[in-house]
């Protein structure tokens, strides 16, 4: 997709300012992109938006709706989590769906292999880790900007910054595009 | 330098002499393998980066198993499957397991060792978690997303970062109660459901090399669930008289050096072990069965890479001959090669298929996932309301099996055909 392919390469900021949403510990594959919506392809345009759609549509009941019935993408550009994020499944459609909602960066205190891995591949957010625990200071609905360059998160309202670990050998990747974007910018492959 | 298993593998796949954990190499792939699920976006990826002529980077190494979404209904899933096939056809596949067809198989992690894919000290890349079974057999192999795979499938490599090892020892002479199910549920209980987050399991020791390969299989199917990269058992002679019956590809077996560095050691005596589950919703939920005892179940579930294997229905029958079960039970072989093992396989001159019709349990189903994980409103053994599961699949997580209201017990097969009998969780030794 264009769009899959472009969403970090075009970032020039490196500044994301959005509203988050916040989720708990071990948010596993299904709670984020359900199996029954695995007919989906990721590669296709129209279903790559209805993955939006039914991002984090496991969820439990007592969270409240991340993508608004009707609405194709959410109005959350971030996701403050807690441990062994994206835990489970190697679906793709887990990083992509909440790409394809709108999800531009996550902060989590630990994330499952697969999940971050996938997330770098396809470029479609960045996958964030953050050594305290931020969903004390972070509710959903809050503002919160984050400053890649700087390695931080700033919650808007209370002015309090908070420090990102490094992205390390992961920022080159990203960077770039995701790992078909590396690949090539390091020859790996043909241009 | 001293390196275990996976480094040694991982080594050889880079063309270096040592690998460090830590260390960011490229690694040529010897199997890339997919499904209907993730094929179809594979493919996508493969065909948007490569372009729409570009062809595999080895037709003998592309493995096409559709598994998941297959005796349904849903016209997508239909779409999905007719996609691989013309892929197949375009790229001359030789290795395409088309439903609807003969070559048909069922679930990709057993059918993968089954039909001779999986070969010891080789690098297997796969686009489904559970790809960490083939370690079993003493292959290097790991889950990889769409992206990766389209990857692997225009290249053969694949940049990965070489784990460090955790290392279990499990010695004693396991008892018959026990099996491997009770053996990896308990190590995840107590290392946690991140507990081997980017680190390769490498399980060994007395009561693993007595271990039939299937059961070896279930430990290390399950080493994602403890977000382990891969699980892998060193090969011995059990491991290649399993290969050498399904493949003539040579191989070149690999095996931890004695005084490797690990990251950490564990050690267990497999005496002391009970028949156990996972309490719902996670795999880490460890629990002994005898204390769950109070807990009603509304039905049992046989099948999965994880739980579908011959040797896991051959449990199920000790327990059922000449017992009825009182909750719907639902038995999926994994693959045709399982369920010709049913019809053929006898318990004290009773076939498996004869046992489980006389318990009651419900017409076995064709191979596939099936209720694993949910899949399509139509799928065989979905639970759609507050049905009480306990099955021995691999994943216990919230609305897994279908429903969000259906909590999921996971156990050895052993364990849930004993609580199928009774109608709540029930500890085998108590039917043995």
């Amino acid at each position: 997709m264009g769009n899959q392919k472009s969403k970090i390469g075009n970032r020039q900021s490196k500044i994301i300012r959005s509203l988050v949403y916040v989720v708990g510990d071990n948010i596993d594959t299904d709670q984020i992109i359900p199996a029954q919506h695995l007919n989906l392809v990721p590669t296709i345009p129209a279903e790559y938006r209805k993955l939006g759609a039914l991002a984090l549509s496991g969820l439990p009941a007592d969270y409240p709706p991340f993508v608004k019935p009707g609405a194709m993408q959410a109005e959350y550009g971030i996701i403050v989590a807690g441990r062994n994020f994206g835990c489970g499944s190697s679906r793709e459609h887990a990083p992509i769906a909440l790409g394809a909602a709108g999800i531009r960066a996550i902060v989590a205190e630990s994330y499952a292999r697969i999940f971050f891995r996938n997330a770098i591949a396809t470029g479609e957010q960045y996958p964030c880790e953050t050594a305290v625990n931020l969903r004390t200071i972070f509710h959903t609905g809050d503002e919160a900007e984050i400053r890649l360059d700087r390695e931080e998160i700033v919650h808007v309202k209370s002015g309090k910054v908070f420090k990102l670990k490094s992205l390390g050998a992961v920022m080159p990747v990203v960077s770039a595009g995701g790992l078909f974007g590396y690949a090539r910018k390091t020859g790996m492959i043909a241009h | 330098m001293s390196m275990t298993i996976t480094e040694k593998i991982l080594a050889r796949a880079a063309d270096k002499a040592a690998v460090m954990p830590g260390e960011n190499i490229w690694v040529k792939a010897d199997i890339l393998l997919t499904h209907d699920i993730c094929g179809p976006g594979t493919i996508g990826v493969f065909q948007r980066e490569f372009g729409r002529q570009a062809k595999v980077w080895d037709r003998e190494r592309v493995v096409i198993i559709p598994d998941h979404f297959i005796f349904t209904k849903d016209e997508m899933s239909h779409r999905n499957v007719e996609g691989l096939r013309t892929f197949a056809r375009e790229q001359a596949l030789p290795y395409f397991y088309d439903p609807g067809t003969p070559t048909y198989k069922g679930v990709c992690h057993v059918a993968l060792p089954q039909e001779g894919h999986v070969r010891p000290g080789e690098v297997i890349f796969g686009t489904d978690s559970h790809t960490c079974t083939h370690g079993a057999l003493g292959a290097f192999a790991t889950g990889i997303g769409n992206t990766d795979a389209g990857f692997v499938m225009g290249t053969g490599k694949l940049l990965i970062k070489v784990p460090p090892t955790l290392r279990f020892t499990v010695n004693g002479l396991k008892p018959d109660y026990i099996m491997g199910k009770d053996i990896i549920l308990r190590i995840i209980g107590d290392i946690g459901f991140e507990g081997a987050t980017y680190c390769a399991m490498e399980f060994r020791g007395d009561a693993i090399a007595a271990l039939a390969v299937e059961e070896r299989m279930t430990i290390c199917n399950m080493a994602i669930e403890a977000g382990g990269k891969n699980g892998i058992i060193a090969p011995d002679e059990k491991t290649l008289t399993y290969v050498r019956a399904r493949t003539s590809k040579p191989f070149t077996p690999l095996y931890s050096d004695p005084d490797c560095a690990v990251a950490k050691d564990y050690t267990y005596d497999v005496s002391a072990f009970e028949p156990c589950v996972a309490k719902p919703h996670s795999p880490a939920g460890y629990a002994p069965a005898r204390e769950l005892k109070e807990v009603k179940i509304d039905r049992a579930y046989i099948g999965s890479c994880t739980g579908g294997k011959l040797t896991d229905f051959i449990a199920a029958a000790v327990i059922l001959q000449g017992k009825r079960v009182s909750v719907d039970t639902f038995l999926v072989p994994a693959t045709q090669e399982v369920a010709a093992g049913l019809a053929t396989e006898k318990i004290n001159g009773e076939k498996l298929t004869q046992i489980f019709k006389n318990a009651g349990c419900l017409d076995i189903a064709p191979p596939s996932c099936a209720a694993c994980l949910g899949g399509p409103p139509d799928t065989f053994g979905r639970t759609h309301a507050k049905e009480v599961v306990i099955s021995t699949t691999n994943r216990n997580f919230l609305g897994r099996m279908g429903s969000g209201d259906a909590p999921i017990y996971l156990a050895s097969p052993l364990t849930v055909a004993a609580s199928a009998v009774t109608g709540r969780i029930t500890d085998p030794r108590e039917f043995l």
